[in-house]
C-alpha cells in the first residue's frame, strides 16, 4: 500500500475488535440459557437471568455493529457470507428473538406462563449460538463466489466441519457463562458452576484441539500458514497458552477464587480467536477475497472511521460504568434491591 | 410467487412489525425523560409514579423493538445483497453511524434508567434517561439519512459499478430527509400520546379517576391538540417535496393518470385506481383541489401516471389507499385534538364518556397511520430501490424461492406468537394502572429504598420479588 494510511487494514482491525467483543460479551449472557437446563431450582434461574439483565442489550449491539461495520467496510464480504449463510443467520436471528424477549417476559409471565419463556430462553440461546458455530465453521471452509457475488448453494453450510463447529460453540460459550456466574453469585449455585466448569474446560479444550487438527488437514494453506517456517515459532506461544489457560481455570475453580475463572476464559477465548486469525488472515471472504479486495471506497471508510475513532472510546466507558454500578453478587431471592 | 417477490413481502412484514416498536421507543423515552424532568423540579409523587409505571411499558417494548430491529440489520445482506454490494458505501456508513452514536447510547443507558433507581444519584438516574431519549432521536436521524437517500440520492458517483460517496453532508442532507425525519418523529409522538391517552381513557371509563391517571390523559391530549395540526403542516410540506422529486409516487397517491389540457387537477377523494386499464374507477373528485393541495395554486398541473413508462409506475391501487388511510387517521387526530381543548375549557375533560371513548378507540390510530405512511412512501418508490439507480429486481439476492418461504413462514409464526404475547404482556401492565399496589405494584423508593423489584417491569407474583414485597408491607 503506497496510501499513508491502510484503510481496510484499520477497519479489519475495528470488525475484529467489535466481534471478539460480541464474543466474550454476549457469550456469557448466551452461555447463561445453555446451562439453564443443568439448574432446575427457579430461584436460582433468577440468580442467573438477573447477573445479565442490565447488560445483555448492550452486548448484543456489538453483533450489530459488526454487522453493520462489515456493511460499510466491506459490503463485499457482507453481502457475499451473509447471502451464503441465509439460513443458519435467520435462524441465528430468531434464536435471538426468543431469547431476548424472555429476559422482558418471563418475569412479566404469571407462572403457567413462565416455563414457556425459560424455554424460549434456553432454546433461543442454543439455536442462536449453534448457528454462529455454523456461520463461523462455513466461513472457515470458505464460500463459492463468482464475480463478486455468492455462487453456491443453500445448503453450503450444511458440512461435518460446521457443524463441528456449532457444537464447539456451545461449550465456548457454557465455558464462560459458568465462570462469569462464578463470579456474579455465591453459595450453592456458584459451587453448581464451579463443578459444572471442569468438565466443560476440557471439553473446550478438546474442541480447540480437534479444530487445530482438521483446519490445516483440510486446508494447504492455513497449514503452511502455522508450519512452515518461521512462522511456527511466532505462532507456537498460542497452543501452548491455550493448554496452560486451560489448565489455569481448571485450578482457579477448585479455589477460592471469584473473579479468576472468568478472567482465564476471556483469555482462553482470546486465544482461539487469534488463532483463527492468523489461519484466514488477510481473507474476509476465504478463500479468495482479500479485505483490499472486498473494502469500500476510502471515502467511505474514511468518514466511518473518524467516528469510530472518536467514539468507541466513549462506548467503551460509559459500558465499563454501567457494569461498575451493578458490580459485586447477585444474591438469590434479592436481584438488584 | 417468484423469489423477488416473496424478499419484499418478508422485508415488508418484518420491517413493519419493527417499526411499531422505535415509534412507541421514541414517543415513550421523550415521555419518561419529561416524566423525570417534572418529578426532580416539583417532586410531585404523581409524575413519580407514572414514570415508574411507562418505564415498565417501555421496557417490554424496548426489548421487542432490539430484536426485531437485529433482524433489519443483518436482512439488507441476507435478502439484498446486490443492493449492499452496489450502495454498501453509502449506507453502510450511515449504519454504522446509528450503532456507535445512539444503539450503544440506547443500551449503555438502559440498565442504569431501568433498574438503577437506587443505585445511582436522582442527578444520573435523569441523565441516563436523557442519554436514552437522546439515543431514539440520534437513531432516527441516522436511518432517516440512509432511507431517504434511497429515495432522494445525491452526493455520490457510479464508479465500476459500485455507489462511492464524494459529498458526505449532500449524502446526508438529501432532500427528502429533513420532511421526513420531521415527518416520523412528530408520528412517533402521535402515536405515543394516542397510546397514553387510551391507556388513560381506559381507567377513567372504568371510574378509576387518580391524579396521575388525570395527569396521564391531560399531558397526552396536550400533545395530541399541538402536534395533529404540526403534522398536518408538515405532512403537506412533504408532500411538495415528493413532488418535486418523485412526481410517479405523487400521482399514484392521487390516482392521477393524465391532465386534460386547460383543466386544473381535480383531488380524487375516493376511487379504484386500475393498473391495466390505466385509469381510476369510480373517482369521486373535487374540482380544483388537487391543484390547490399540491402545487397551492388554482390552475397548477402535476405530472399524470401515463407520463411515466408502465415498467416506471408505482402501484397506484396500493398506494391511493394507504395515502388515503393516514390522511383520514390525521383528520381524526385533529379532531380529537380540538375537541380536547374545547373539553378542558369546559372542565369536562375527565368525564365526558363520549370522548373518551373516542380516545380510545384512538389508541392504535397513530400506528395505523404510520404504517399506513410508510407503505405509501416504500410502495410509492417501486420499482426502485436507490431511486432512479437501482431497481428493486437487481437488488435481490439469488435464494430460491422455497428458501424464503420456509423463513417467511417460521418469521410470520415467530412474530405473531412473540411479539402477541409482549403485547398482551404490554396491555396487562398498563390494565394495572398506575396506582395499583395489588400485589406488583410501585414501592416507595423515596421511603423504601431496598424494596425495589429487581425489574421495574417483574410482576410480583415471581418467588424473586415474594420476599421483599411481604417485608414491605410488614414494615
Amino acid at each position: 500500500m503506497d496510501m499513508g494510511i491502510d484503510l481496510p487494514l484499520i477497519w479489519a482491525g475495528i470488525i475484529g475488535f467489535g466481534l471478539m467483543m460480541y464474543v466474550i460479551m454476549d457469550g456469557f449472557d448466551l452461555g447463561i440459557g445453555i446451562l439453564f437446563p443443568f439448574v432446575q431450582d427457579p430461584g436460582d434461574r433468577d440468580t442467573m437471568v438477573n447477573t445479565v439483565a442490565p447488560v445483555w442489550d448492550g452486548n448484543e449491539t456489538w453483533l450489530v455493529l459488526g454487522g453493520a461495520g462489515l456493511l460499510a467496510a466491506f459490503p463485499i464480504a457482507y453481502s457475499v457470507i451473509l447471502s451464503a449463510a441465509y439460513l443458519p443467520i435467520i435462524a441465528m436471528l430468531m434464536g435471538l428473538i426468543c431469547r431476548g424477549v424472555a429476559f422482558e417476559f418471563r418475569f412479566k409471565a404469571d407462572e403457567a406462563h413462565k416455563p414457556i419463556w425459560d424455554r424460549a430462553f434456553t432454546g433461543g440461546s442454543y439455536v442462536a449460538t449453534f448457528s454462529q458455530g455454523v456461520i463461523l465453521g462455513s466461513f472457515i471452509n470458505g464460500f463459492s463466489v463468482t464475480n463478486g457475488a455468492y455462487s453456491g448453494g443453500p445448503l453450503d453450510w450444511l458440512t461435518p466441519f460446521g457443524i463441528f463447529s456449532g457444537f464447539g460453540l456451545i461449550i465456548a460459550y457454557a465455558l464462560l457463562g459458568t465462570t462469569w456466574l462464578i463470579l456474579k453469585t455465591e453459595s450453592d449455585l456458584q459451587t453448581r458452576m464451579r463443578s459444572l466448569a471442569r468438565p466443560i474446560a476440557f471439553a473446550l479444550l478438546a474442541t480447540i484441539a480437534v479444530v487445530s487438527l482438521w483446519t490445516p488437514l483440510a486446508h494447504p494453506e492455513i497449514s503452511s500458514r502455522w508450519f512452515s517456517f518461521p512462522n511456527i515459532v511466532f505462532f507456537s506461544p498460542v497452543p501452548i497458552l491455550v493448554v496452560l489457560s486451560t489448565f489455569a481455570i481448571l485450578w482457579a475453580v477448585g479455589r477460592d477464587t471469584h473473579a479468576l475463572p472468568f478472567v482465564l476464559a476471556l483469555i482462553l477465548i482470546f486465544l482461539g480467536y487469534t488463532g483463527l486469525a492468523i489461519s484466514l488472515w488477510p481473507n474476509i471472504v476465504p478463500p479468495s477475497i482479500s479485505i483490499w479486495e472486498a473494502a469500500s471506497p476510502p471515502q467511505s471508510l474514511g468518514f466511518t472511521l473518524v467516528g469510530a475513532l472518536f467514539i468507541i472510546p466513549f462506548i467503551l466507558i460509559y459500558t465499563a460504568w454501567a457494569y461498575h454500578v451493578f458490580r459485586g453478587k447477585v444474591k438469590a431471592g434479592e436481584g438488584y434491591h | 410467487m417468484s423469489a423477488l417477490d416473496l424478499a419484499r413481502i418478508q422485508f415488508g412484514f418484518t420491517v413493519s412489525f419493527h417499526i411499531l416498536f422505535p415509534a412507541i421507543t421514541i414517543g415513550l423515552a421523550s415521555y419518561l425523560a419529561v416524566l423525570e424532568g417534572l418529578w426532580l423540579a416539583t417532586r410531585d409523587a404523581v409524575y413519580r409514579d407514572l414514570y415508574h409505571f411507562w418505564s415498565k411499558v417501555f421496557a417490554i417494548n424496548f426489548a421487542m423493538g432490539v430484536v426485531s430491529g437485529l433482524v433489519m440489520a443483518y436482512e439488507f445482506g441476507t435478502n439484498w445483497s446486490y443492493f449492499t454490494a452496489f450502495a454498501g458505501g453509502v449506507t453502510g456508513p450511515l449504519l454504522t453511524y446509528e450503532v456507535l452514536t445512539a444503539f450503544f447510547l440506547e443500551a449503555g443507558f438502559l440498565g442504569v434508567m431501568l433498574f438503577g433507581w437506587n443505585k445511582v444519584g436522582p442527578g444520573l438516574h435523569f441523565f441516563a434517561t436523557l442519554m436514552v431519549a437522546l439515543g431514539t432521536l440520534v437513531s432516527a436521524t441516522w436511518i432517516l439519512a440512509s432511507n431517504s437517500w434511497m429515495q432522494t440520492p445525491q452526493g455520490f458517483e457510479i464508479v465500476n459499478g459500485r455507489v462511492v460517496p464524494v459529498d458526505w453532508l449532500k449524502v446526508i442532507f438529501n432532500p427528502s430527509f429533513p420532511y421526513r425525519l420531521t415527518h416520523m418523529v412528530l408520528a412517533s409522538f402521535l402515536s405515543t400520546g394516542l397510546f397514553v391517552g387510551a391507556s388513560a381513557a381506559w381507567h377513567l371509563l372504568r371510574g378509576r379517576s387518580s391524579p396521575p391517571i388525570r395527569t396521564m390523559l391531560s399531558m397526552a391530549m396536550w400533545l395530541v391538540a399541538a402536534l395533529a395540526p404540526l403534522q398536518i403542516l408538515v405532512g403537506d410540506q412533504h408532500g411538495l417535496n415528493t413532488l418535486k422529486y418523485q412526481p410517479a409516487k405523487i400521482a399514484a397517491m392521487e390516482g392521477h393518470w393524465q391532465n386534460t389540457p386547460g383543466e386544473s387537477v381535480p383531488l380524487i377523494l375516493f376511487g379504484w385506481p386500475d393498473m391495466a386499464a390505466e385509469t381510476t374507477r369510480y373517482a369521486l373528485e373535487i374540482p380544483y383541489l388537487g391543484s390547490l393541495i399540491l402545487t397551492h395554486s388554482l390552475d397548477g398541473l402535476i405530472p399524470g401516471l401515463k407520463e411515466f413508462k408502465p415498467e416506471d409506475r408505482p402501484d397506484s391501487t396500493v398506494v391511493f389507499w394507504t395515502f388515503r388511510i393516514m390522511v383520514g387517521l390525521g383528520m381524526l387526530m385533529l379532531a380529537l385534538g380540538a375537541w380536547s381543548l374545547w373539553l378542558r375549557w369546559k372542565k369536562d375533560l375527565f368525564s365526558s364518556e363520549l370522548f373518551l371513548r373516542a380516545a380510545l378507540a384512538m389508541g392504535p390510530a397513530g400506528l395505523i397511520a404510520l404504517l399506513a405512511g410508510w407503505v405509501t412512501t416504500e410502495m410509492g418508490r417501486q420499482p426502485w430501490v436507490v431511486y432512479g439507480i437501482m431497481r428493486t429486481k437487481d437488488a435481490v439476492s439469488n435464494h430460491s424461492a422455497l428458501a424464503i418461504t420456509i423463513t417467511l413462514t417460521a418469521f410470520i409464526i415467530l412474530y405473531f406468537a412473540v411479539f402477541g404475547m409482549g403485547v398482551a404482556y404490554m396491555m396487562k401492565v398498563i390494565a394495572k394502572g398506575p396506582d395499583d399496589d395489588s400485589g406488583g405494584g410501585q414501592p416507595d423508593p423515596e421511603t423504601d429504598p431496598h424494596v425495589r423489584p429487581a425489574r421495574p417491569l417483574s410482576a410480583i407474583k415471581t418467588p424473586m420479588d415474594a420476599p421483599s414485597f411481604s417485608n414491605l408491607r410488614g414494615e
